[in-house]
């Protein structure tokens, strides 16, 4: 899947003698259906929802989370790294119940 | 063996190889705790045993949310170690949120959106080595997001 429906900006936050940290935001372009939802005539949505979302700081994994059908629709996240520096990759993959897939990679600013 | 039963075992295995794959992911994905629409067997199923109440779990959410369908929920854990956050609505259809695991230096500090059927109380469970801790913070729901 095109990696357009992903946005993600990771900023070094506090000065480089300071021990800052970095702030990562992603979001994401999922419907999230939870399963329960029924459309117009009355007939139940199928669930689809992002159930794995992996992050990596130059390749090795920072975070993993599971989630279920209560996240929101375009899921938000943001999460802070320790001991990334400036030009370091973060990429966020996620994994649907349907074996949909998404990976976005961004450099540290 | 039977022509029917081995067209049988060969349409099986044909199915087995298209779906295993699929479901690779599907593997680690705790089904059980995600599934469940009781909070106590969520935590079960998490593992999560002997929680103890801890004001250094710290959620920022509002009071009251206008819409159930975006609840913005920060979680920031001041427990040394912290390994994993779960977050579970208690008066949802399905309790668990989401459960996210750290590692390599990441900040026990999580900003996401939730959805919420009814005003209830979000409570936030934290792993730090073999041990749990558990804050909640309620939150009055005035349309329910739950579709």
């Amino acid at each position: 899947m095109a990696s357009d429906n992903m946005k993600m900006r990771a900023q070094l936050k506090g000065d480089a003698a300071s021990v800052g940290y970095t702030e990562v935001k992603v979001l994401m372009s999922h419907p999230m259906e939870t399963g329960r939802k029924k459309d117009d005539f009355d007939r139940l949505i199928p669930a689809h929802f992002v159930q794995l979302v992996t992050a990596t700081l130059n390749g090795k994994i920072v975070l993993e989370a599971q989630w279920g059908t209560g996240i929101s629709k375009n899921p938000y996240l943001t999460f802070r790294l320790t001991g990334a520096k400036i030009g370091d990759t973060i990429a966020v993959t996620w994994h649907d119940n349907l074996g949909e897939t998404a990976t976005q990679n961004i450099i540290v600013t | 063996m039977q022509r029917r039963d081995f067209i049988r075992l060969i349409s099986g295995a044909f199915a087995l190889a298209f779906i295993a794959p699929m479901n690779a992911f599907a593997a680690i994905w705790n089904k059980a705790a995600f599934e469940t629409t009781k909070l106590n067997e969520a935590e079960k199923n998490l593992e999560i045993n002997d929680e103890k109440p801890s004001e250094h779990i710290l959620i920022t959410l509002p009071d009251k949310a206008e819409n159930g369908a975006i609840v913005q929920i920060e979680v920031k854990s001041n427990i040394p170690n912290t390994e994993t956050i779960s977050i579970l609505v208690e008066k949802n259809p399905t309790p668990l949120i989401a459960h996210f695991k750290f590692s390599n230096g990441t900040e026990p500090f999580v900003v996401t959106r939730i959805k919420m059927a009814e005003t209830s109380d979000v409570k936030v469970v934290v792993k730090a080595g073999n041990q749990y801790f558990t804050n909640a913070k309620g939150v009055v729901v005035l349309e329910n997001g739950c579709g």
